[in-house]
Parts: structure tokens; sequence; C-alpha cells
């Protein structure tokens, strides 16, 4: 369960003010998939690093199961992301130095784990993703489609209960998306995983539970 | 986790070719001037062969005579008469050795011109040198008294005039006096500064009785202690010495300066030109030395933690993914200060392999004859370890600053 209450966010530089998002209240219970919908700029990516733990809002608060997330500190935070929260970001993120099954085990990392252990999961992970034949390859040998199946294998390896994905598909031509677009649903109701999705391609949206409409850092009723 | 660091570290170095080489060159490069360097002064400090004694021993290499009033200066090595009434009669060392400075003679064979070093030296010599005699014996109290035509030589001397058979009882021609070879020791490496010679004949037999006169020139003494501690007492005796010297007429009121030292002492006398000192002290030299190296090892980890630095915004994404699956500050000092670690550790590697090949090369050379130099475990291990100290400073504060960056920041590459 993923609470947002009253949250706002304002970015403050020198000179500006932006006002990311304003007054949002959502509420997200176990094995949902949830889609988040609007215009460029509008606050999606503001808001899923607010549920991811990421960022901390500007007012209002974010609970996650119950905990209110406000008053933890740094290394808390990063304890609960590791164990609980899985990212899909829009541009890959892959480290290029890394091999795929490397970029993979980068999760595992931070939790006690063998490197026998660690190496099996990954490979789960990467079958379920079905990359098995490309643990060894670079990111820079993959194409854009099976860069995207890499990064979802990352944020699925541990298991996680909640999976954030920024524009899973949107480097992706229609049927990679569709595959991607699988995958996630997959996991949701196989392991049910709550999946929060930001996209701006409707068609996948639907394919959701819900949509939640963003227009200038506002929800707008769906 | 910190097993999969060095694996991941060196990973990232075998991509990363061009960073690599560049980290690891400025590195490995100050490591083996540093051992290099050491290896050197350690051999003039503490020689091997037959001077490995030298750390009890105190040598009179130099002294200064003043006519009154300051009038005249010579400066230069004590003469035999000196050293022979005043310094072999003190009671303090446990053993004194008087013996020439090293000369170059030419002898003769046939037609053939051979260049070898003479020393003229006292009994004493071979009881505070420790020569390997290959065959026979040195000369002796009774050899020296008597002036006995004797020579002990150096295996390539016997080598080159003698061939491969016993060399004892040949004689060998040098400067018209024919010497019978008593003895003949192993080669002595030419960092010995009171050993090295080819040829080894008594002080009596010199052709030319002048110094027995003489107060300077010529002659060089070592003091073989019981043990350091008895180097204070040692001074103070050459000082008293120094007060109460019978000068031969006509020459009037001198007085003759200078100390008896350790190698270290030798260089910091000469270092700071404090000739006539009766002791100097070597804290000021080698605090020179410690802060000349100290500088030196900082050029490689300023240039480390200036790549590192410079790397951060290349890495920022890294961090900010790393970040995201739940890497805290913590995780990513320890990632990166180990990437340095590794990093420094191949180039102590290499560094400690560089020293080794061209101290080896030095050996090979002719530079000094018969010496040895090996690269010194201690100046190695002092150098990685001062590395290592500084490539972790150079690593943590980059990491730090890295670690500490907003994961949403980090992400978006460095920019906001
Ligand atoms: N670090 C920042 N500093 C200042 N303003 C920011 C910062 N990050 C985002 N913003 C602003 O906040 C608003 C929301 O940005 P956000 O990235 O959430 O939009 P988005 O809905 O994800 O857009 P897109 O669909 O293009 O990814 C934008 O107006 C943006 O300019
Ligand atoms: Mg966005």
């Amino acid at each position: 369960m993923i609470q947002l209450e009253q949250v706002g966010k304002v970015y403050r530089t020198e000179k500006i003010e932006t006002l990311a998002l304003a007054d949002v209240n959502i509420s997200i219970p176990q094995g949902a998939f949830v889609s988040i919908m609007g215009p460029s700029g509008c606050g999606k990516s503001t808001l899923l690093n607010m549920m991811g733990l990421l960022d901390q809002p500007s007012d209002g608060e974010v609970r996650i199961s119950g905990q209110n997330m406000s008053h933890m500190g740094d290394g808390d935070l990063a304890r609960f992301r590791n164990q609980h929260i899985g990212f899909v970001f829009q541009s890959f993120h892959l480290i290029p130095d890394l091999k795929v099954i490397d970029n993979v085990e980068i999760p595992l990392l931070y939790r006690s784990l063998t490197h026998k252990e660690r190496t099996r999961l990954a490979h789960a992970a990467l079958d379920r993703v079905g990359l098995s034949s490309r643990v060894d390859h670079f990111p820079s040998q993959l194409s854009g489609g099976q860069q995207q199946r890499v990064a979802i294998a990352r944020a699925i390896v541990g298991e996680p209960s909640y999976i954030l994905a920024d524009e899973p598909t949107g480097n992706l031509d229609s049927q990679m998306g569709d595959q991607v677009m699988g995958i996630l649903e997959g996991l949701n109701e196989e392991r049910q995983a709550t999946i929060v999705m930001v996209t701006h391609d409707e068609e996948m949206a639907k394919r959701s539970h819900r949509i939640i409409r963003l227009f200038d850092g506002r929800q707008v009723d769906a | 986790m910190i097993l999969n660091a060095i694996k991941i570290a060196l990973k990232v170095l075998a991509r990363r070719k061009f960073f690599t080489f560049i980290s690891l060159f400025g590195t490995s490069f100050t490591l083996i001037v540093l051992v290099v360097v050491a290896a050197l002064l350690d051999i003039f400090i503490r020689p091997g062969g037959p001077e490995r004694n030298m750390p009890r021993m105190l040598g009179l290499y130099q002294c200064v005579m003043k006519s009154e009033g300051g009038n005249s200066t010579w400066s230069g090595s004590p003469g035999y008469r000196f050293l022979s009434r005043h310094v072999k009669t003190m009671q303090s060392p446990e053993k004194i050795t008087i013996f020439s400075s090293h000369n170059t003679v030419s002898i003769y064979e046939g037609t053939d011109k051979y260049n070898i070093g003479l020393r003229h030296t006292d009994a004493t010599y071979w009881e505070v040198l420790d020569f390997r005699f290959i065959e026979g014996v040195p000369f002796d109290a009774h050899h020296e008294q008597q002036a006995s035509q004797v020579a002990v030589i150096n295996q390539q001397t016997k080598e080159r005039f003698f061939g491969s058979g016993s060399a004892l009882g040949e004689t060998i021609e040098i400067d018209g006096q024919t010497f019978e070879v008593i003895g003949v020791v192993e080669n002595v490496p030419a960092t010995n500064r009171s050993a090295y010679a080819d040829v080894w004949v008594p002080i009596p037999t010199k052709k030319n009785r002048d110094y027995l006169d003489a107060m300077m020139g010529g002659f060089n003494a070592l003091l073989l202690a019981r043990s350091r501690s008895d180097f204070p007492a040692i001074k103070r005796e050459y000082a008293a010495v120094l007060q109460q010297i019978d000068w031969p007429d006509p020459h009037g009121d001198f007085e003759m300066l200078g100390g008896v030292d350790t190698p270290l002492e030798v260089m910091a006398r000469k270092f700071f030109n404090e000739t006539e000192e009766g002791e100097v002290s070597t804290g000021v030299l080698t605090a020179v030395m410690s802060l000349a190296a100290l500088i030196f090892m900082l050029l490689p980890s300023m240039n480390l933690t200036n790549i590192n630095l410079s790397r951060i915004m290349e890495r920022a994404s890294e961090i900010g993914i790393r970040k995201s699956f739940g890497a805290n500050s913590r995780h990513l000092v320890l990632q990166f200060v180990i990437e340095n670690l590794v990093l420094t550790a191949i180039a102590g590697l290499i560094g400690f392999l560089g020293a080794y090949v061209i101290l080896w090369s030095i050996t090979q050379s002719d530079l000094f004859a018969y010496a040895t130099f090996s690269p010194n475990f201690r100046v190695f291990a002092a150098g990685l370890l001062l590395i290592l100290v500084f490539g972790t400073m150079s690593g943590v504060y980059p990491a730090w600053k890295m670690a500490r960056m907003h994961p949403v920041y980090a992400l978006k590459g460095g920019q906001s």
C-alpha cells in the first residue's frame, strides 16, 4: 500500500520556484497495477520519485505499508528501497562499464547474499525477461528493447513488492513495448507485485487497473 | 560486497584503459623513483660485503687542520702520523684500523698495462673488516712490523694474473716492488668505501717514507665499537684527542678539527658542509629527506584525487542508479575507496617490478664494480603504505562527495 497525503513538491533554485506537484492524494493498494499519465512536465517523474523514496515531498506525507517515510534517515531509506522497491527508468540507466549480469546483480550487492546466490537470482531474472543468452554482453552491445529488459530484470531481481516504472516502453517500438508490458503484467499477476507505471501511451495505460492523470502538478479526476 | 567491489574495480579498470594508464603511471613512477633512490642511499649507509659491520663503526675520513688565527686551513683525509700516534691509541673503541685511500696504480705484464686499485693497510684492517678469503690468509702484525712484501689480492686480480689455479706463493710486481701473494679474497663491492680495492699490502712497504711525518693526507681510519652505545664515548674521546695533539716541529700552534662519523653523519656533514664540527646532527638531514619523499609521494595522490574528482560527473548516473537500488553512502564510499586501493595495489606491483629491473640493470652495469643493488623491502613497504594511505585519502574525498549526491540529481547525470 502506497499512500500520498496532501503531497506537494516545490523545486527551489536561486532565481525561480517551480511547483512540480500540489495537493496530491493517492492510495495504491497492494497488488494494484496503476498508470500515471499527463503531458510532459506535469510532474509524473517527480511523483514516481516521491513514491520510490528517491525524493522528499515539500509538503504532505508519503506512507508505504502504513509507515510514514518522511522521518526516515538516508540509510533507512536506502535499505527500504533495496528491500521493497524496484525501479525501471525511462532511459534504462544501465552502467555501461558493467556486463549485463553485473548490472542485474546491483540490488543484490546491498543485501547479505553470497556470490553464488546473487548469480543464481540474476540468471533467473534475466531468464524471465528472455535474455539468458546475453549475460556477458555490455549494455552498448544490446538493442534498446534488450536494454530495457535488462533494466526490468534488475528491477525484479530482488523480488520487490513495488515496481516503479517511468515510461518503460517510451523508447521502444510497439512490438517491443508490448513485450515489456507483458512482462510487467506477468509480474503483477503471478507475484502480486504492485506496479506503478508512467506512460504516454493510452493503449498501454488501458491495460492497467487504474489511470491517474496529472496536469500541471495536480491530479485530474479519472 | 568487498570481494565484489574488487572484482568490479578490476573490470572497470580493464575497460577504462586510458584512465587506468594515467593513474598507474603516476603512482608506479613515484614508487620506482623512491625505491631506487632509497636502495642507492641504503647501500652507502649500510653497505654489505666486508663492511657489513658498519653499523658498529665510526669512520675518520676527513679532518681540518688550522694554523693559529685560522690563517691557513688544510682539509682532507688525515695523515698517518696523526692517526698512528693519536687515534690508534684511543681506548674506547674495540679495534682501530688505519688504511690508505684507494689508489689506482698500473701493473705491466710485458707490454700490457693493467690498472688496479691498491691500498696500504695495517694488520687490524683484516679484523675490523669482514673479508671472505677464498684461499690463504691476511697479513698480520708481524708482517706489518717487518714491512714484509706480501699482498692480499681479490679474485678478479688473481684470475687475471694467475688463471684458475692457486695464487698463493706467486708474486706480483707493483711500482718496482715485488709482493708475494699470501691471500685471495672475494671481489669487494665498489660501494664499500673503506674495503674496496684489488690489492692490499702492509703500510710499511710504502717506498716513500714521508707519510710517517704527515699529519694530513692519504689515510683513513675505522673505529670499531663494542656496540653502538659506545659511540658517544668514542666521540668524546676523539674530541679530547684533538685537544692534546703533539705537533711535530717546527709547526708551532695548530689545531685539528672534525669528528668521527657514522655513514649517515658523513652524508649530513657533506650536505651541510660542516667539516669543522666535532659532531654533526643527522636529524635535519633525515627530516629533509623524509619531507622530500613525502612531498614526492603527494604528487600521485593529488593526481589521483584530481582524476577522481573529474570523473565524478562521468559517474554521477552510476551513483544515482546504485542509490536507487539501495546503496547507502557507506557502500559507495567503500566502493570508490576499494577501486582506488586496487589501482594503488597494481601500481605498487608495477612500481616494485620496475624498481627491481632498474636496480638489476645498475648491478649489471659497471657503474659500481661488484656491487649488488636490491630493492629495500622496508622502503618499498613504507612507500606502498604511504601510497595506500594517500590513495585512500585521495579516494575518500571524491567518494564522499560522490556518495552525498542526491539520487535524483545524480540520475540526471549530475545536472539539474
Ligand atoms: N531538479 C529540478 N529543479 C527544478 N525544477 C525541476 C526539477 N526537476 C523537475 N523540475 C520541474 O518540475 C516539473 C515536473 O517535472 P517532471 O520531470 O516530474 O515532469 P514529467 O511529468 O516527468 O515530464 P516528462 O513527461 O517530460 O518526463 C517540470 O516543470 C520541471 O521543469
Ligand atoms: Mg518524466
